[in-house]
C-alpha cells in the first residue's frame, strides 16, 4: 500500500519534470500556461464527475467566480497573495450553499444539471448586466460585459513590485498544477475518497450503510469548485482581464467536452483532454477555413457515439489487452458513470 | 386602465412566447425522455428557413407557418436516424450529443450566414391603446401559442396517432408489446418536435436579431420550463410558462428586464428544489 | 424479558387514499428473530420502509432501543448500529467484494481494523475465492451473500432483511439461514419474507400482515395452523 504510493508520486514527479523541461521547447510558454490552466479546470470536473458521479453543467461558474473575486480582491488589496486565497475560498463557499441546497434536496442528475446550469446562467446575466459605474465592489468597478482590466497580477509573496510573469509564471502555474494533483490523489487515496467512489456506485447502499452521502457530496463539490476558483485566478493572472465570457455556457460546454474526450473516471484523462483539445482549438484558431466550433461540436457527439470512455481509458484498456496482463472488465466504466441515473429520468 | 392593458397583454405575451419556445422540446422529452440541447439552434434555423425563404420571394407567413417546420423537421430525422437514434435510454449521453449538435450546427450556420445579425421586420403594425404603444406582432405570437396548445390537445385526446402518443409516454415498453414500433414512433415524435422547434424560431425570429449563437438564449429558458412543468405535456408546459411568464413579468415592470430575466431563473431553481418532480409530479397527475 | 431493541406505535402510512400501513403496533427484544408475512400488498415493505427510514411515516413513532428514530435519514439510523438489506440487491456492482465490505467496515472502524474486520467476514461467509471480483460479474446468490457480509460487518445489534431469499437456489437459502443464524447471536433480526419454505425452516415468531395492518403475531406452527392465516394468505396461494 505505502509502497505503491511512494511509486505513484515519484511517477507522477518524474512525468511532470519531464513534460516542464521538454514542452517548452516545441511551444511558447505563453500557451502552455493557459493550457495548464485548463488542464486544471478539466481536472476539477473529472474529479466530482468521475469519481463523485456529479455532473455539473457549471463548472464555469466557479471559474468565473474565481477569477472575478482575484480581480476585484486584487484591486482592492493591491497584492496578490491575499487575493488568491480569497479566490479559492469564495468558489468552495458558494458551492457548499449550492451543493447542501441540492444535495439535501435529494436532486437526481437530470435536476442537477439544470440547476448547476440555470445558477451559471444567472452569474452571467447578472455580471454582463453591472456595466454602470453604480456596481462597485470596494474600489473595483464591475464593468459588465466589458469586464476588468487592469488590476494586480501575481507577485512575490510580500512584495507586491516584484511581478511574477513570462517564463516564471508558466513554471509557477506547473508547479501548482501538480501540487494540485498530488492532493487530489492524495484524497481519493484516502478513505474519504474511496467512500465518494462508494457513493457514486450506488448511494442507496452507502447511505444504509450509515454515510452521509448528502453531506460528503456537498464537500466533494466544494473541493471541486476550489480547485475551478484556483484555476480561474491563475487566468486572470495570465489574461490580465476577467470577461462575463468566464462563466458562458460555452465554457461551461467545453469543460464537459474535456472531461470526455480524456477519460471519466481517470485522473489523467480531464487534464490531457482539457490541454489537448484546447490546444487543437488554438491550433484551428490559425484557419478559417472550417468553424473552430463545428469541430469542437463534432468532436463530443463522435465520442459519446463512437468512444464514450474517452481516450486514456481506451488506450490504457489496449495497453493492458496488448500485453494480457488482466482482462479489461471496467472498459464502459465512463460511459457507466455518465448514466447511473438513467432509471431516475 | 390602459396601462393595465398594456400589462395584460405583455404578461400574456411572455406566456405565450414561452409556451412557444419550449413546446418542441416538451414533446421530445415528454414522449421519448430524450433532452434535446440542440433545441435553441434548431430555433435557429427556424429563423435562418424564414428569411433565406423571405429573401426568395415567399409568403412572410408561408415561410413561417410551412417552410421553416417542414425544413427543420427534416433536419431534426436526420438527426435522430444518425445520433439520437443510437442512445436511447441514455440520458446523460443524449444530453451531451446533443450539446455537441448544438454547437455543430452554430459552426454551420457560422460558415453559411456570417457572424452577422440578420432579420426581418415585423409583418403586422403595431398600434397603440390610450397613450401606450403596443406591439400587434405580440398578438400574433399569443394566437399562435393558443393554436399551438388547442392542436397539441386535440390531437392527442381525438386521434389514433394521439393516442398511441399518450400510450408511448406512460410506458414505452407495454406500447411495444401491442405492436407498435417504438422505432417509428420515436421517429416521427423528433420529426414533431424539431419542426415545432423551428415554427417557434420562425415566429419569433422577427423580434430579435438572428445570429448563429441566437439559439442559446432559448435553450435554457426552454429547459427550466419542461423540467420544471414535469411529467405532463400539455398541463405541465402551460403550468410551468404561466408561472415563470408571470415571475419575468412582474420584475421586468417593477425593476428591469435584466431583472426580470435573473427572477426568472432564481425561481425555476426554487421550485425544482420544492418541487423536484416538476410541477405536474405534484399537481395536476394524470393529465395531458 | 430482554430489552425492547425496536418498537413502532400507530404506525401508519398513507399514499394518497390508500392506507399502507395502518396503525401498526410492532414491539422486539434482543436478539430475537422474527418473520414479518402477509401476501402481496400487505404493507410489509411499507413497513419496512418506515422503519429504516427510506420512508416518513404519515402518523405513529419509530423507537430503537428507547430513542425516537421517526422521520430519522436511512443513514443516521444505520449508525445506531442497524443493519439494513433492501429488496433489490443494493451493491456496488463495478467495485470487488472486498472494497464493498471494507466501504462498511470503515464506517464504523478505523482503516486498519476495518481492513481485518473486512478480511474476518469474507473469511466467515466463505467469500475468499471471490473476494478481488467485481460484484457485477457474481452470480444473484453470491451477491445476495455478499449484502449479508455489507449487514454483518458492521457488528449490529439489530438488522432488517426485506426478502433475503428472493430467487436463490436451495443450496444458498440453506447457507443464508446458517449466516443468519449466527447474526442472531449478536442481534436482533426482523425478516420479510415470502417463500414459506424458507420461514419455516428459519422462524419463531411470525408477524402476519393483511392490509396494512397486523392480523396476527404468534409461534411460526400456529399462525401455519390458523384459519384466517389460511384464508388471506396460504388459501389464496394454494388456490
Amino acid at each position: 500500500m505505502q509502497d505503491r504510493m511512494g511509486k505513484d508520486v515519484l511517477m507522477t514527479l518524474v512525468v511532470a519534470g519531464l513534460l516542464i523541461w521538454l514542452l517548452p521547447q516545441l511551444v511558447s510558454t505563453y500557451t502552455l500556461t493557459v493550457l495548464i490552466i485548463y488542464g486544471m479546470l478539466g481536472f476539477s470536473l473529472g474529479l466530482i464527475w468521475g469519481f463523485g458521479g456529479i455532473l455539473c453543467f457549471g463548472q464555469a461558474a466557479f471559474f468565473g467566480l474565481g477569477a472575478y473575486t482575484y480581480a476585484i480582491a486584487a484591486i482592492n488589496i493591491g497584492e496578490s497573495t491575499l487575493p488568491m486565497i480569497i479566490a479559492i475560498l469564495v468558489p468552495a463557499i458558494a458551492a457548499l450553499l449550492l451543493g447542501a441546497m441540492m444535495f439535501y434536496g435529494r436532486l437526481t442528475d437530470v435536476y442537477l444539471g439544470v440547476i448547476t446550469l440555470v445558477v451559471t446562467l444567472i452569474l452571467f446575466k447578472f455580471i454582463n448586466s453591472t456595466a454602470g459605474p453604480q456596481y462597485m465592489i470596494g474600489t473595483a468597478r464591475l464593468g459588465g460585459f466589458n469586464g476588468i482590466p487592469g488590476f494586480q497580477t501575481l507577485n512575490v509573496p510580500g512584495d507586491p513590485d516584484a511581478y511574477i510573469w513570462g517564463d516564471a509564471y508558466f513554471y509557477v502555474c506547473a508547479v501548482i498544477m501538480v501540487l494540485v494533483y498530488l492532493l487530489v490523489s492524495a484524497l481519493l487515496r484516502s478513505s474519504f475518497g474511496r467512500i465518494a467512489v462508494g457513493i457514486r456506485e450506488n448511494e442507496t447502499r452507502m447511505s444504509l450503510m450509515g454515510y452521509d452521502v448528502a453531506a460528503r457530496k456537498t464537500i466533494l463539490f466544494a473541493i471541486g469548485a476550489a480547485i475551478a476558483g484556483l484555476a480561474g485566478a491563475l487566468f486572470a493572472n495570465w489574461g490580465e482581464i476577467v470577461t462575463p465570457g468566464l462563466f458562458s455556457l460555452g465554457q461551461s460546454a467545453e469543460i464537459i467536452i474535456w472531461c470526455i474526450v480524456g477519460g471519466l473516471g481517470t485522473r489523467s484523462g480531464p487534464i490531457l483532454g482539457a490541454a489537448g483539445l484546447a490546444y487543437l482549438k488554438f491550433a484551428l484558431g490559425q484557419q478559417s477555413l472550417i468553424d473552430n466550433t463545428l469541430i469542437t461540436g463534432l468532436i463530443l457527439v463522435l465520442f459519446v457515439l463512437f468512444l464514450p470512455k474517452g481516450l486514456v481509458p481506451a488506450i490504457s484498456s489496449l495497453w493492458k489487452v496488448s500485453f494480457a496482463r488482466r482482462s479489461p472488465s471496467r472498459v464502459h466504466q465512463a460511459r457507466r458513470i455518465r448514466n447511473r441515473g438513467r432509471a431516475n429520468g | 386602465m390602459d396601462l393595465s392593458v398594456v400589462i395584460l397583454v405583455e404578461m400574456l405575451y411572455a406566456v405565450a412566447s414561452l409556451v412557444l419556445i419550449s413546446a418542441g422540446l416538451a414533446v421530445v422529452f415528454g414522449m421519448m425522455k430524450v433532452i434535446n440541447l440542440a433545441h435553441g439552434e434548431f430555433m435557429m434555423m427556424g429563423g435562418y428557413a424564414t428569411i433565406t425563404a423571405v429573401n426568395l420571394g415567399v409568403n412572410v407567413f408561408v415561410a413561417m407557418l410551412v417552410v421553416a417546420p417542414i425544413t427543420v423537421g427534416l433536419i431534426g430525422l436526420v438527426v435522430e436516424r444518425l445520433v439520437i437514434r443510437h442512445l436511447y435510454g441514455r440520458l446523460v449521453d443524449t444530453m451531451l450529443a446533443t450539446w455537441g449538435l448544438s454547437l455543430f450546427f452554430i459552426g454551420v450556420a457560422t460558415m453559411i450566414f456570417g457572424n452577422t445579425t440578420t432579420g426581418i421586420s415585423t409583418p403586422i403594425p403595431g398600434f397603440s391603446i390610450g397613450s401606450y404603444q403596443i406591439n400587434g406582432y405580440n398578438f400574433f405570437i399569443i394566437v399562435v401559442a393558443i393554436a399551438l396548445v388547442i392542436g397539441m390537445l386535440v390531437i392527442l385526446k381525438s386521434t389514433r396517432a394521439g393516442l398511441i402518443a399518450r400510450g408511448t409516454m406512460q410506458r414505452s415498453d407495454i406500447a411495444a408489446a401491442l405492436g407498435y414500433s417504438p422505432d417509428r414512433i420515436y421517429m416521427a415524435t423528433f420529426f414533431c418536435g424539431s419542426a415545432l422547434s423551428g415554427l417557434a424560431g420562425a415566429v419569433l425570429a422577427p423580434l430579435v436579431g438572428l445570429v448563429p449563437t441566437s439559439g442559446g438564449a432559448y435553450i435554457a429558458k426552454a429547459f427550466i420550463t419542461v423540467i420544471a412543468g414535469g411529467p405532463s405535456l400539455v398541463a405541465g408546459l402551460l403550468s410551468s410558462a404561466g408561472l415563470f411568464g408571470l415571475v419575468n413579468q412582474i420584475f421586468t415592470f417593477a425593476i428591469s428586464p435584466v431583472i426580470g430575466e435573473v427572477a426568472l431563473l432564481v425561481s425555476a431553481v426554487i421550485l425544482l428544489r420544492l418541487l423536484p418532480q416538476g410541477v405536474t409530479g405534484k399537481f395536476f397527475k394524470g393529465k395531458l | 424479558m430482554a430489552e425492547v431493541v425496536l418498537e413502532t406505535q400507530a404506525l401508519t402510512m398513507r399514499f394518497g387514499g390508500v392506507v399502507a400501513s395502518d396503525n401498526v403496533n410492532f414491539k422486539l427484544r434482543a436478539r430475537e428473530l422474527r418473520c414479518l408475512i402477509g401476501p402481496n400488498g400487505a404493507g410489509k415493505s411499507t413497513f419496512f420502509k418506515c422503519v429504516t427510514g427510506l420512508l416518513t411515516p404519515t402518523e405513529g413513532q419509530v423507537f430503537m432501543r428507547g430513542q425516537e428514530t421517526t422521520g430519522w435519514m436511512p443513514h443516521q439510523i444505520a449508525s445506531l448500529g442497524v443493519g439494513i438489506k433492501t429488496q433489490t440487491p443494493n451493491v456496488m456492482d463495478y467495485l470487488s467484494v472486498f472494497e464493498n465490505i471494507w466501504l462498511a467496515a470503515r464506517r464504523f472502524h478505523s482503516v486498519d481494523e476495518a481492513k481485518h474486520k473486512a478480511e474476518a467476514v469474507i473469511d466467515r461467509l466463505a467469500l475468499n475465492s471471490i473476494a478481488r471480483s467485481d460484484l457485477g460479474n457474481l452470480a444473484h446468490g453470491e451477491r445476495q451473500r455478499v449484502e449479508l457480509g455489507l449487514v454483518a460487518v458492521g457488528d449490529p445489534w439489530l438488522v432488517l432483511l426485506d426478502e433475503p431469499a428472493a430467487g436463490m437456489s436451495a443450496e444458498d437459502v440453506e447457507r443464508m439461514t446458517e449466516i443468519i443464524h449466527e447474526l442472531t447471536k449478536i442481534a436482533a433480526v426482523v425478516i420479510v419474507e415470502h417463500d414459506m419454505q424458507f420461514i419455516r425452516s428459519i422462524a419463531e415468531t411470525v408477524t402476519v400482515f393483511h392490509q396494512g395492518a397486523v392480523l396476527m403475531e404468534d409461534h411460526v406452527d400456529k399462525v401455519m395452523s390458523d384459519e384466517t392465516v389460511r384464508n388471506v394468505y396460504l388459501g389464496k396461494k394454494a388456490g
